[in-house]
């Protein structure tokens, strides 16, 4: 097994994650999304599957997947611990991020409250900032119904450049949609341009004196302009995160050279 | 609102008492614990209803930006605010 999938990109879902895939062609989507947005009543929605909310026991996302079949294609959803952002200050923080960094998901959908959407943009952006397969679903659209919020849909999706669906998972309203939307996404049959975020010019400047080192060094396995970022914040997590996923069984001294971009 | 009116009182959040809207005008804290403090929300403008103390006072819990939050004094000290009501 872990022969055949040496080669393969999703070898490290196996190896890390503990996520056995049936056949290569099943599609791996993360569920991601601040704490009570209703992450797991969307898991369970699409996956038919009973899933309780919470309970991380910190390193594995092994218990938080499930399967569903869309069109021609199977998916396997992997639900991630809610946080409020991927900079990792929690372990629940540093799972998500290394699911989405290294875990390498088809897609990712962020599920948000429609009630306090606010709060929940910063996690989209960071999330946008990481990868582009990005999927925006607004759940809760009854809730915020009630309270008389009104969510500009269409208006979101053109300021973000991403899809954005609203649902309400409990009566599984607007989940035919985002099974379509991830499916064109996750092959690749629609493209996303999310919104560049666009830092103080000294950071930018930086960032792009490390990005051309970066790019030599990650060799497309991570996105450069967000490890830059990283390492001009003095992220030590994002090291360590590195060392495990990318540099496993390989004696490059690749890591180190990262390790001391870092310390300068 | 008036303006101009008085010179507005600078605070700590951990001052305010149960009950008061303020406005954030700077953080002190550096590093990840101001990245946990940007991450919820709490940036310079956000307004902060104070909701509830605990039994000991600390932590005290905040309305930040739609979500329920409690703060520890330690943390509540280094967020600089000014009342609103």
């Amino acid at each position: 097994m872990s022969l055949m999938c040496k080669s393969c990109s999703k070898a490290v879902l196996n190896k890390k994650f503990n996520i056995k895939l049936n056949c290569h062609d099943d599609l791996v989507i993360a569920l991601a999304g601040n704490p009570n947005v209703g992450k797991s009543t969307v898991f369970n929605a699409l996956t038919g599957l009973n899933q309780h909310t919470g309970n991380w026991p910190g390193k594995t996302v092994e218990n938080a997947r499930g399967n569903y079949k869309h069109k021609d294609k199977k998916f396997v959803l992997v639900d991630l611990p809610g946080t409020y952002s991927l900079l990792a200050n929690s372990v629940e923080e540093q799972v998500a991020r290394d699911f989405i960094c290294f875990g390498k998901p088809n897609a990712t959908i962020v599920v948000t409250d429609a009630t306090c959407l606010e709060r929940n943009l910063n996690l989209v952006l960071q999330v946008m900032e990481l990868t582009d397969k990005v999927i925006l679903c607004v759940n809760l659209m009854d809730e915020a119904k009630r309270k008389k919020i009104k969510v500009d849909i269409k208006g979101l999706e053109k300021e973000l450049g991403i899809p954005v669906v609203g649902t309400t998972a409990r009566s599984g309203e607007g989940l035919q949609e985002l099974m379509d939307q991830v499916y064109e996404i996750a092959l690749g049959f629609q493209t996303t341009s999310p919104r560049p975020l666009v830092y103080t010019p000294d950071v930018e400047w930086k960032i792009e004196e490390l990005t051309p080192k970066l790019v030599e060094l990650l060799e497309g396995k991570l996105n450069p302009r967000w490890v830059a970022l990283r390492l001009i914040e003095g992220d030590p997590t994002i090291l360590d995160s590195i060392r495990n996923f990318l540099y496993d069984d390989k004696d490059s001294n690749a890591q180190e050279e990262v390790a001391c971009i870092y310390e300068c | 609102m008036k303006e101009g009116y008085i010179y507005e009182k600078i605070m700590p959040l951990s001052e305010i008492d149960v009950g008061y809207t303020v406005q954030v005008l700077k953080l002190l804290t550096t590093g990840l614990q101001r990245r946990r403090m940007l991450d919820l929300g709490l940036i310079p403008g956000t307004v902060i209803e104070v909701l509830r103390k605990s039994p000991l006072a600390d932590p005290i819990a905040y309305n930040i930006r739609g979500a329920t939050i409690a703060l520890r004094t330690e943390e509540s000290r280094q967020i600089l605010v000014r009342q609103m009501n």
